[in-house]
Parts: structure tokens; C-alpha cells; sequence
């Protein structure tokens, strides 16, 4: 299995480890998972992410390059700002998900899913015209410090004032730190991009406050969940379009406009009594007709009850429509719910 | 009687000749982590060795139950569902109570000292 640069650190911390898209990655540390996802939400969490892929195109181009390869638009994208989009192959399916900022005219940073690397670097490369420059930061870790106390962390760890910078913001010093103002928890927070050597000190510094605690991935899946992202390979991949996973909003009127109409549609799912549904569960009408089935779900801890994402019918895809949740043969009411399940407490954006 | 205990981490306990009392060890309560919900039995089902009986549902996944005897249940302990910590509890922590028809299954269980030998081979 690989390792990112900060394995050693994990098992110092004695983390649950476990397999994520071939990464022997911490799943949960001391805390456990409950407490982990309530730290982030009350103060905040550092996670390991140098398992996902970060690459860069440049050159004249690469604007037109990322349109043709993304149904976004990054016209009105400005300087050192990030956008979330797809990468779809010619079927409109989705091959990735990711970020994109663009860190200058035809110079854009993405961060690609760890499990998607390899067949998106092929993807794109194959796609490059004359004049474009492709890096892979192969030797770049990522950390992620999520939660409330995020800035003030950074300011007090690092000596860095992150208070101008707004969501879905990037700031950059020299090429040693690249951070960006966003993530995958729904709450205020950084993703940090640091050369592998220096992974190890940063993520030290930043645990020695009081105020951060580790984070695994199964916090960061709970986490998600209540916001309603995407988990590629379960919410999404290569048989949905972005218009069937309620992905529009990424979309150009264009791309938007030539796509075929939905006949499905992904919405959030919550148990209305008790039980917990997972991945796999089949989603019922109330005659017991089949739905669809969860591409996730799980026990919301905010919510103090079971949620999920599913892919339903346009016709039950309303919010509040009545369903059942098959789990282990007992049928659980649950209902439709408009995504994400709470609101999020990023920052704001600025202009 | 003593109490013995299954591979799958359920223990069992005789209360009088005719009556076990089954629940999940500390060992299998610290690999779930933080409790979520537990499904319980219906009075009255009757499940063989080994057979499914409840569900233990933690943040990370659902872990089945299964019962070390034969026989029929004749109390569920529905206190653990507004109060997952009492399964900590010796004597409170039961999941149900079984009316069992042949105690001689019982004889193949691993008693204390056994189990203890048993979890320093698992993870």
C-alpha cells in the first residue's frame, strides 16, 4: 500500500489505519469518530489529504483546455480564486470531481481525487495541445485544518494572516505554501500545500495548539455527508452526469443546454425513525416500489439522526416526499431532504 | 456457571439451568466505537446457534449479534436503546435472555481465561 509523507506521524498518534484508494490512510485517532467530527465542528481539525493528486496546466490554452474538458466557465473566474467542478468524458459522465484555482491568466492548480490520479493525468495529458505545460506536484503533501478556529490557528502557529483572504480565496508564499480557503467539512477552513520535506514540521506546529486535534477519514466522510458533497466512485462517477447529481450550478448555459434532461435526480435522504442506513440500502416508494439505492449514508452526529444521498426518480425527487429505507429486511421511513442536510459556516464570499 | 464467551466476541451467562443471558464484550464495544443505535430482538423469536439476533449500529458500521445458544427469547433489555453506555455494565448489559433447549452448546464456548488468549491473536 503507499504512504503519504505523514504515515509515521499517524501511527506515532496511534490512528486506526486502513486502506483509502490504495493509501494506508488514519481512519481515527484517540478521539473516535463521533468526538472527531464534533471537534471540527467546534473547533477545528487537521487532516492528512496528501493522498489526493495535485497537478497544474499552463500555458496559452489552458483556459479553452479546462472548458473543453469541464462544462465550466472560467472567464469570470478571478485571479487566486478556486472553483469546484467536474472533469466529464464524452458520454457527459464524470470522470473526477475537483478544484481548480487559477493562479494566473491560463495557470490553473487543481487538487484531483486520489483514486481518480492516474486516469485524469492520462486524460488530461492526452488532451494537451501545443504551448501547454502539465506539472504533477508529485512531491507536494496536502493538509487540511477545518473548523471555526481555523484562522485564528494559522495566525497563531504559522505567523500568517489569512483574515483578507475569502472563501474559495488562494494565498501563496513564494513557492513554498500555496493555501487555499476551502474544503470538504462545510466549515471555515484551509487546505495547505507544502513540498513533502516540510509536511511533517507543519503538521506538528499546527497540532501543538490546544485548539486542533487530528482528524481521520471517517470523521471526513461524516463530515461531508451532512453538507451533501460528493464522494467520487460513490455518489458520483462515470454513469452520472452532472446534471443527474444536482452538479448544475458548475455548469455554462452551454454545456447545461446540450445536455440530455435528467431522468433522475440526487437528493438527500433522512431517516424518520430510528436505525441507521448505509451505502447500498434500497430506497422504496411507499407502495414498495425500488427507487434507487444510497451512494451513501450514515449516522449524522449534528443531526442526531440517519442520512444519505440517493439518486431518485424526478417524480419522488421532491423535498419531503415520503419513502422507505430498506435496511436488513425492515422497511424505515425516511424522506426526501433538499442537500446539503445543514447550512454551511464557510466564510463568506467577498468580491 | 461462569461466564463463556464466542469468537464473535458475544458472552453468555446461565441464570439457572434453562436461561442465558447474552451480551458483547468490552473488546467488541471499544472496535465499534461511539454507539449509535441497536436493534433488538422480538419476544418470542427463536434463533439457533450462531444465528443473527441484533444489531449493534456504531458511527463506523453495523455489527451483527449472533447467539452462542439455541433457544427462544424471553426478555429483550430495551433500556439500551435510550442508553448505549449501560452495555458496559455486568449485570446491566445484557442484550436479551434466551430460554435454551440444550445446554451442552454452551460446553464449546471458550471460558475467561481462553477468550484473553484468544484476543492477543486478534488485531
Amino acid at each position: 500500500m503507499k504512504q503519504t509523507p505523514l504515515h509515521a506521524s499517524h501511527i506515532a498518534l496511534n490512528a486506526k489505519m486502513g486502506e483509502f484508494a490504495g493509501y494506508d490512510m488514519p481512519l481515527y485517532y484517540d478521539l473516535g469518530v463521533l468526538k472527531e467530527h464534533e471537534w471540527v465542528r467546534d473547533h477545528a481539525g487537521l487532516f492528512d489529504v496528501s493522498h489526493m493528486g495535485q497537478i497544474c496546466v499552463k500555458g496559452k490554452g489552458a483556459q479553452d483546455l479546462l472548458e473543453k474538458l469541464t462544462p465550466s466557465s472560467f472567464e469570470k473566474l478571478g485571479i487566486q480564486r478556486t472553483k469546484y467542478t467536474v472533469l466529464l468524458n464524452e458520454q457527459n459522465g464524470i470522470i473526477d470531481d475537483l478544484m481548480v484555482a487559477k493562479a494566473g491568466e491560463d495557470d490553473f492548480h487543481m487538487v484531483i481525487n486520489a483514486g481518480c490520479k492516474d486516469k485524469d493525468i492520462a486524460w488530461i495529458k492526452s488532451n494537451l495541445t501545443e504551448g501547454l505545460e502539465f506539472i504533477y506536484f508529485e512531491d507536494w503533501s496536502l493538509l487540511a485544518l477545518q473548523g471555526p478556529q481555523s484562522e485564528a490557528v494559522l495566525r497563531d502557529t504559522l505567523g500568517i494572516d489569512l483574515s483578507g483572504v475569502p472563501y474559495m480565496g488562494v494565498w501563496y508564499q513564494d513557492y513554498t505554501m500555496f493555501v487555499s480557503r476551502l474544503g470538504y467539512t462545510g466549515e471555515d477552513g484551509f487546505e495547505i500545500s507544502v513540498p513533502n520535506d516540510a509536511a511533517e514540521t507543519l503538521w506538528n506546529k499546527i497540532l501543538s495548539d490546544d485548539r486542533v486535534k487530528p482528524i481521520g477519514l471517517a470523521a471526513r466522510d461524516s463530515l461531508r455527508l451532512e453538507m451533501g458533497y460528493c464522494l467520487y466512485g460513490h455518489d458520483i462517477d462515470a454513469t452520472t452526469t452532472p446534471l443527474e447529481a444536482d452538479l448544475g450550478w458548475v455548469m455554462r448555459k452551454d454545456a447545461k443546454e446540450s445536455m440530455p434532461a435528467p431522468a433522475k435526480k440526487r437528493v438527500g435522504i433522512m431517516l424518520t425513525d430510528r436505525g441507521v442506513a448505509r451505502e447500498g440500502a434500497i430506497v422504496k416508494s411507499r407502495g414498495g416500489e425500488e427507487l434507487g439505492v444510497l451512494t451513501s449514508g450514515g449516522f449524522s452526529p449534528t443531526l442526531q439522526s440517519s442520512i444519505g444521498q440517493v439518486y431518485l426518480p424526478l417524480d419522488y425527487a421532491a423535498p419531503n416526499t415520503e419513502v422507505n429505507v430498506d435496511v436488513r429486511g425492515r422497511l424505515i421511513p425516511a424522506k426526501v431532504v433538499t442537500l446539503p442536510f445543514l447550512k454551511p459556516r464557510t466564510k463568506l464570499p467577498t468580491k | 456457571m461462569t461466564t463463556k464467551f464466542t469468537k464473535d466476541h458475544e458472552w453468555v451467562k446461565m441464570e439457572g439451568d434453562d436461561v442465558a443471558v447474552v451480551g458483547i464484550t468490552e473488546y467488541a464495544q471499544h472496535a465499534l466505537g461511539d454507539l449509535v443505535y441497536i436493534e433488538l430482538p422480538k419476544l418470542g423469536a427463536t434463533y439457533s446457534k450462531g444465528a443473527n439476533f441484533a444489531v449493534v449500529e456504531s458511527v463506523k458500521t453495523a455489527a451483527e449479534v449472533y447467539t452462542p445458544v439455541t433457544g427462544e427469547v424471553i426478555r429483550v433489555n430495551d433500556a439500551l436503546e435510550s442508553d448505549f453506555d449501560l452495555l458496559k455494565s455486568d449485570t446491566d448489559g445484557w442484550i436479551a435472555k434466551f430460554k435454551i433447549t440444550n445446554a451442552e452448546e454452551l460446553a464449546a464456548l471458550m471460558d475467561d481465561a481462553a477468550y484473553q488468549d484468544y484476543l492477543k491473536t486478534v488485531d
